[in-house]
């Protein structure tokens, strides 16, 4: 009980802090910004307070769960949370494609420019999307699989709605104008520092609940989300090292400078993608594919060195994005050979995931879920190929700076990470909220289709255009000079622009579907429709191993 | 756990033992090509270090077998390219513009290289087609403010027009007559009507009639009795229905009340000679050009007064 009352005090504390540095701000996008806080911090002082004196609620502040059942509460918020920014993340998507389109649409405001939408979009979609979608995930895997509760429930809350906070400062900083311009980290100071107080917690979560678990060993998506929670604190801890220029103004800048600093956010930027959208939906895919599929897992020993490669080899690979720049020629040459190495290791997970389906494959044709998940292991597969490939100086030479690059970010983005992520919220739906079964399976089929056909509209105008891009700037007449001056290579992009935009307009659609089934779900319908096929859900086996205490 | 030998029936391999929520665990081995492809990369990925630049060491790095860098790289490829293109630089240097024409395969090759120059520093305000804009002439026409000819259109590329701290540049300013003063605003309204009779927009009217008199006192000093204008003063001809900044009642109002300040680089500054030189033979060739003047026009003409200013 004190415990709860002393929480309370410290979240009113917190907020009278985050009050008083409004009010000194030294400008209007910091005032702002703590003005959010505050209202935040307010909000969990109240919900802190009205615990006190609550008989049914346990001495560590947590929710009066059965024991006998899985912490499943923040993973149902998370579910929610990962529908809903998926859409505003791939609405955003979809306003600055039409943007690059139709620079009209920028409307004349710096609010709604381009470069402060574009990345609201990749973090919307990158870290509140997919943030949020392996959040839910590794709390709902780590507890199925260690046979065991989450531990820390309140902390477990607590970064739920912490990473809800990082979320709405970092994508309000973007539109006010706050960013400290690193690619993927846009956020500042302040929020880098509230970032890294949530992803402690985070870890503290995750490595409680393995140590709690009721199985000898350690299932191999545990170790692909423990590898992807300390990585990631890792990146944005070197990746942030900034002094602010006050500690009531929201601009700071970085400790490195010149080339060190290019090397260090890119460092942090290559292993963004591998640790948070490779490593962490590789655990998604590890626990969810065998699980929709019903059969075993393809490979252990694969499992093993592929894991263990893919760790090693990630992290030294990040120098391919700064190929003929100022980095010195050795740092390029190693970047270039750690990303080839890197092939394998990273089809092992696919090959790992389809082979999976040994036994099964019927299912891939009665199955959407399923589909959707051979789906999103195929795009893996292209994007980890075409990633090695570009990394190489002479493909390289082409690539970089055009939208080869971008088609290549989406076909991962939306063919891997978006799929396997639907595919894991189907899964987890009916189960978290107790129903036989989605309310439509025919309409996850329809998101299927939508999504497929917008990432191949999306990607494939992407691969043209950017290597249209990357041929005609680089084309020089007989007399030694540039055919092409930059606006017509623009000029010639336009059709492809277009091609792409309707790509995202209708993987957003797909996406609307979901949100709808989800929603129909939740609320406890059933679709009359013919069925599809779909594992049942047995709750009798859906629970942590009880121990009995020893003492 | 104990049955270790336990059989997956669809795909006859056995199973590893573990289990955890359903979920188990097949022993099958590593696939070989799987295995191999990886020995391989990493095989390449010896060989790149040991031919390139890769292990770094206290104060540099190992430069690799083949003794490659990409600032040599690029080094070499530019020698190869400037020695290609020597000779025909070369010439280009040592000619006189005028003469240029004369030489087809010089006037090829200052044509292709002032084009490519032209995409790059010109297209911004001239458009990629070089028709111009609101403010910035279009170059496809015979209508030049301050000359058409090879050497004027080279002077007004090397020193700008209306750039400060260049003795050279093309300077002239139109008095801002309503804005300053000079004339009321009824008497600008009739200037604007006389200059639309001039360029055949309007018939003859009153206004038009007052605007006469008040255009020779005021205007006709640059732009001439007739309003064909000045080229020493980049005056525009006000008859040819060809229009700067727009001849619709308004635009004319806007540039007679606070008068226009039309500016280029000074490209002399930024550009080598020959890529000027190239430049003003690609705007020559754009379909306006004029023929070089037999007899040179006095000196001068080419640095104009700032005759409006001095008309004041």
């Amino acid at each position: 009980m004190d415990g709860i009352v002393m929480r309370a005090v410290a979240w009113l504390v917190v907020a009278f802090a985050a009050v008083g540095m409004s009010a000194c701000a030294i400008d209007q996008g910091f005032a702002i910004q703590m003005g959010i806080v505050a209202l935040a911090a307010f909000i969990a002082a109240f919900y802190a307070m009205r615990r006190v004196g609550n008989p049914a609620i346990a001495a560590d502040g947590s929710l009066p769960a059965p024991r006998d059942r899985y912490d499943d509460e923040v993973i149902r918020w998370g579910v929610i949370a990962t529908v809903f920014w998926a859409i505003v993340g791939l609405l955003v998507g979809v306003v600055i494609a039409s943007q690059l389109a139709f620079p009209l649409l920028n409307l004349h405001s710096e609010y709604t420019t381009f470069g402060r939408l574009r990345p609201l979009h990749t973090s919307a979609v990158i870290f509140a999307f997919g943030g949020n979608a392996l959040i839910a995930t590794s709390y709902y895997v780590v507890q199925r699989t260690c046979r065991a509760r989450l531990a820390f429930p309140w902390l477990a809350r607590f970064v739920f709605w912490g990473y809800q906070l990082f979320i709405v400062l970092a994508a309000s900083g973007y539109v006010l104008g706050i960013t400290e311009g690193r690619e993927y980290a846009e956020p500042e100071w302040y929020v880098d520092i509230w970032l890294t107080i949530v992803w402690v917690s985070y870890l503290a979560v995750y490595v409680g609940t393995i140590v709690r678990r009721s199985e000898p060993h350690i299932y191999v998506a545990n170790w692909f989300y423990l590898g992807f929670i300390i990585t990631v604190a890792m990146l944005h801890l070197v990746n942030n090292v900034t002094m602010p220029v006050s500690f009531f103004g929201s601009k700071s800048y970085s400790a490195f400078a010149g080339v060190q600093d290019a090397l260090t956010q890119w460092w942090y930027g290559h292993n963004a993608v591998g640790f948070f959208l490779t490593a962490g939906f590789l655990g998604m895919m590890y626990y969810f594919v065998p699980k929709q599929a019903e059969r075993p897992i393809y490979s252990y020993r694969l499992s093993i060195i592929h894991f263990w490669s893919l760790i090693f080899l990630y992290i030294w690979a990040g120098p391919h994005h700064l190929h003929y720049t100022a980095l010195p020629d050795w740092a390029q040459t190693l970047g270039e050979v750690f990303s080839v190495m890197l092939w394998m290791p990273s089809w092992g997970g696919m090959i790992n995931g389809l082979m999976t389906l040994n036994g099964a494959w019927d299912k891939i044709r009665t199955d959407p879920i399923i589909r959707m998940m051979v789906f999103a292991l195929a795009f893996y597969g292209m994007a980890t190929f075409e990633g090695p490939m570009m990394s190489i100086k002479e493909v390289n030479s082409l690539s970089h700076y055009t939208d080869w690059t971008i088609g290549h970010v989406h076909s991962a983005a939306l063919g891997w990470n978006g799929m396997i992520t639907f595919g894991a919220l189907y899964y987890m739906t009916p189960r978290l909220w107790g129903r036989t079964r989605l309310y439509s399976l025919r309409m996850v089929n329809w998101h299927f289709w939508c999504a497929t056909l917008g990432i191949v509209l999306y990607a494939s105008s992407m691969w043209v255009a950017g290597i249209m891009q990357g041929l005609m700037w680089r084309e020089y007449g007989s007399d030694g000079y540039l055919v092409y001056s930059f606006a017509e290579v623009v000029q010639a992009m336009h059709p492809y622009y277009l091609i792409r935009t309707t790509g995202g307009l209708l993987y957003l659609t797909g996406a609307l579907i979901m949100a709808w089934n989800i929603w129909m779900t939740i609320a406890g319908k059933l679709r009359d429709e013919a069925p599809m096929s779909s594992p049942a859900f047995d709750p009798a086996r859906d629970h942590p191993l009880q121990h009995v205490p020893a003492e | 756990m104990a049955d270790e030998k336990r059989i997956d029936e669809p795909t006859g391999t056995s199973f590893v033992g573990h289990e955890w929520d359903g979920i188990e665990e097949l022993d099958t081995p590593m696939p070989r090509w799987w295995l191999y492809t990886f020995y391989a990369c990493i095989a390449f990925a010896a060989v790149m270090v040991v031919l390139y630049p890769a292990i770094p060491m206290l104060h540099s790095a190992s430069t690799g077998v083949l003794g490659w860098s990409s600032h040599g790289d690029l080094a070499k490829e530019m020698a190869a390219d400037h020695a290609r293109r020597a000779p025909v630089m070369h010439a280009l240097e040592q000619t006189p513009i005028e003469q240029i024409p004369a030489d087809p395969k010089l006037l090829r090759a200052a044509q292709e290289g002032g084009h490519s120059a032209f995409k790059v520093y010109c297209t911004q305000c001239h458009g990629a087609g070089a028709a111009g804009a609101k403010g910035y002439p279009n170059l496809n026409d015979d209508d030049w403010l301050w000359g058409g000819d090879l050497k004027t259109i080279q002077q007004t590329l090397l020193h700008g027009v209306r750039q400060p701290g260049d003795d050279e540049t093309r300077m002239s300013q139109m008095p801002a007559f309503g804005r300053d003063g000079i004339l009321k605003p009824a008497e600008v309204q009739d200037v604007v009507s006389y200059v639309r009779f001039l360029s055949k927009q309007e018939g003859v009217t009153a206004s038009s009639r007052r605007g006469a008199a008040v255009f020779t006192a005021n205007c006709a000093v640059c732009h001439g009795d007739a309003g064909k204008g000045n080229r020493a003063v980049g005056a525009p001809n006000l008859t040819d229905g060809i229009w700067l900044y727009g001849g619709d009642r308004d635009t004319i109002t806007e540039t007679v009340t606070n008068a226009r300040y039309g500016i280029m680089p000074a490209w002399g500054a930024r550009l080598d000679p020959v890529t000027v030189k190239m430049l003003a033979i690609y705007v020559h060739s754009l379909g306006g050009g004029e023929k070089t003047p037999v007899d040179p026009v006095p000196a001068p003409a080419e640095t104009p007064v700032p005759a409006a200013v001095a008309a004041r």
